[in-house]
């Protein structure tokens, strides 16, 4: 992964011919042969292959999904840890755009990106999982809605989400197809996203941990209790934080030349301060879990098999990416950091398999094991979101600076100038707005 | 963002909006309580079934399936599959020695599936039955997740895989006969009726015979209550019925949640504009 391309701005310059540039910029950037894609391609087109054998052998023949166990990966680590590891684009939109911590701005669109991607991918390859995807659009459409399912909810939210998304992100698009009109207004649009996006966003959050509360008979009592929404939404900020970090990291080395000097110098203090946040977060889910535990009663349960793994996922995964995460904060230890934010996030995949796939009929004498198949589908998907997201960002003004053009823009967007006397006759209101000088 | 008070104001009023158009009414008709005793159901007698296995031939044939070649015995659990809608199984009992029990759907009061189907493919008829609707389900396999007595079986080996589940042979109700397993069953060990009724005789032969049964009938307020009783001679548990399942009707489970759904959706946006006009600084544009 790197682009060694010129350094000059890519985007459409005034005048330049839209389909020429589109055309230009479909052709693949920087060194084709690098060790992820000689690792990430096989896996793709192998999984792509293998799509196409679900679509015409049936689910029966390519997963090992079962009347005893309806959901495997595809819904467990796709759908329902995709989500949680999306959950970064809320929390920092959250805190850039309602909380003004101006500190964070610098990666919001890389983080929208790649919560929008997450969704693209991840809950797109629910429609794999569904036996009979052509029926797809009914919860959309108005003769079915079945409106007291959760996952009814979900659909709805992750529709509308990934809108929010789209919108949120689009001003990029605008300044990368140099489409001066459209960024305009697009721009006006994205605090209402925003705003509507994280309450999206927390309700499905939620959702998706609510799903599960119509199994209180098959799932383990450990992990079944009436407080997963909540635990759901406090373990997305943290799932959350731990991707921006990871992802964070990673993109700052690839992505290091496109990357401003004044961006540069502010990176760390940005990876500490998520850091913070993701400790917090962790220390009230693990205050949370105990709450519980306590109330549950189920102790006894402790030194079971699944009382170990109940131990080894709130001991190892949440108290440990704790403990390192305060270190790694305080002393501003980069690699500290990084090892916290990966152990979060396996702990949190972890988390969602046990209660999606693992504590889920514990007591089945023949457990579901995913098929090959279903993990290679699954590796294809997370990879094709990577090289999307890679795709954009060597294109669009995710980690390079927007054009020129847009600060004039938003300054005018700031301080309207009502445009002469002639056009003020006709709209009253610019007449009477007090105009507006920067000093 | 200029006049944030009017903004404010769309947001709240879009967020009312959309909880009015969800409406709690709508959205959580389906928890409230109703008179079921003039509703199809089925009484199951455990004390007289011979596991003859004629309703599983009666049921396989009314659906055009091939007819189970396996007997009822112990030790070996033969489950509905999406060729067999109802199965009889052989249990060895403490002290009524082997007793047979047929399992089928419980077409449940307040279904778990249907509560988790998001499209009504599946639905609770007024008259009693749970059916399936080919036309609207997606193939999600939530009511798979939800359904307690792991009823509905899914088309795993087909591209235009259906949901399997006794429908308590709906369509032959419609005609004014009864389910095709009650016909022919000779022990009249599966008595078809009217839910009241049928809890009334439930009631009167434990009250005739008490050594003969345990005085409880499964599916009286199991989950809320099922369509489908059940009668037994001797514990439910020693006839593989989970008798862990509590009497609370599923759709509560999630109910909380839903309930805080539009509140969330009205309340959420307001506090955040307020929190970004809290925060806002000198030389903040809005």
């Amino acid at each position: 992964m790197n682009t060694t391309n010129t350094s000059a701005p890519l985007y459409r310059r005034v005048g330049q011919d839209l389909r020429e540039f589109i055309l230009a910029e479909l052709k693949p950037k920087g060194k084709l042969l690098t060790p992820f894609n000689i690792i990430s391609a096989p896996i793709i087109l192998l999984g792509l292959v293998l799509i196409v054998l679900r679509f015409t052998k049936g689910l029966g023949a390519t997963t090992n999904l079962s009347q005893e166990f309806p959901w495997g990966i595809w819904i467990g680590f796709d759908v329902v840890t995709g989500v949680a590891f999306a959950a970064g684009a809320y929390i920092v939109t959250f805190m850039v755009y309602v909380l003004r911590m101006e500190k964070y701005h610098s990666i919001v669109r890389a983080t929208v990106l790649n919560g929008f991607l997450a969704y693209v991918f991840y809950a797109g390859a629910l429609a794999l999982d569904l036996g009979r995807p052509w029926k797809i659009i009914n919860p959309i459409i108005g003769n079915s809605f079945g409106v007291s399912s959760v996952l009814f909810l979900v659909a709805w939210h992750f529709l509308l989400y990934m809108m929010a998304q789209f919108i949120e992100f689009s001003p990029a698009i605008a300044e990368w197809l140099g489409l001066r009109k459209l960024r305009k207004i697009l721009g006006t649009l994205t605090v209402g996203a925003v705003v509507f996006g994280i309450c999206l966003s927390m309700l499905h959050q939620s959702g998706l941990g609510a799903l599960f509360l119509l199994a209180p008979a098959k799932i383990h009592p450990l992990w079944y209790t009436e407080y997963i929404p909540v635990l759901f939404i406090v373990s997305s900020v943290f799932a959350g934080m731990s991707i921006v970090i990871i992802e964070g990291t990673i993109s700052h080395r690839v992505f290091r030349h496109q990357i401003s000097a004044e961006h540069h110098a502010k990176h760390m203090d940005i990876m500490v301060g998520l850091g913070r946040l993701a400790a917090a977060a962790l220390f009230v889910y693990f205050f949370m879990k105990i709450l519980v535990l306590i109330h549950g009663m189920h102790w006894n349960e402790l030194l079971t098999p699944m009382g170990y793994l109940y131990l080894v996922e709130v001991l190892g995964f949440v108290v440990l990416p704790f403990i390192i995460f305060v270190n790694g904060t305080k002393n501003r230890n980069r690699k500290l950091l990084l090892s916290a934010a990966i152990i979060t996030a396996v702990g949190i995949i972890f988390n969602r398999l046990n209660i999606s796939v693992i504590a889920f009929k514990w007591y089945a004498p023949i457990h579901y094991m995913p098929s090959w198949i279903e993990i290679v589908v699954t590796l294809a998907v997370v990879f094709g979101e990577i090289w999307a997201f890679r795709w954009v960002a060597n294109r669009m003004p995710v980690f390079m600076e927007s054009p020129q053009w847009v600060k004039h823009l938003d300054r005018e967007v700031e301080y309207p100038v009502p445009k002469g006397a002639v056009a003020s006759i006709n709209s009253k209101t610019a007449a009477l707005q007090p105009v507006k000088i920067k000093k | 963002m200029k006049t944030t008070r009017r903004k404010f104001l769309q947001f709240t009023g879009m967020a009312a909006g959309a909880s009015l158009l969800l409406g709690p009414k709508n959205t959580f008709g389906a928890i409230t309580k109703k008179d079921t005793s003039q509703q199809y159901a089925m009484l199951n007698d455990t004390t007289r079934c011979v596991g003859c296995q004629a309703c599983e031939r009666a049921c396989a044939e009314k659906n055009c399936f091939p007819i189970s070649e396996t007997k009822p015995e112990i030790d070996t659990q033969r489950n509905t599959s999406t060729e067999a809608l109802t199965a009889v199984n052989a249990y060895p009992t403490d002290n009524k020695g082997i007793v047979f029990n047929k399992t089928q759907c419980m077409h449940c009061d307040q279904p778990a599936c249907v509560s988790a189907c998001l499209v009504n493919a599946m639905y609770k008829t007024k008259e009693g039955p749970v059916i399936w609707q080919e036309d609207k389900c997606m193939g999600c396999r939530y009511c798979m997740i939800a359904c307690p007595y792991d009823v509905p079986k899914f088309e795993y080996g087909s591209l235009n895989p259906k949901i399997r589940k006794c429908v308590m042979c709906y369509d032959r109700l419609q005609e004014g006969r009864i389910p095709a397993c009650s016909e022919a069953c000779p022990q009249e060990a599966i008595l078809f009726g009217k839910r009241g009724e049928l809890l009334d005789i439930a009631k009167k032969r434990i009250y005739d015979h008490p050594t003969e049964y345990v005085r409880h009938i499964y599916g009286e307020h199991e989950v809320g209550g099922t369509n489908v009783l059940y009668l037994a001679g001797v514990p439910f548990e020693q006839l593989g019925f989970r008798t862990d399942l509590g009497t609370i009707a599923y759709p509560e489970y999630t109910k909380t949640f839903l309930y805080s759904v539009p509140l969330a959706l009205l309340l959420a946006p307001a506090f955040m504009l307020g929190l970004r006009q809290a925060t806002k600084g000198k030389n903040d544009k809005d």
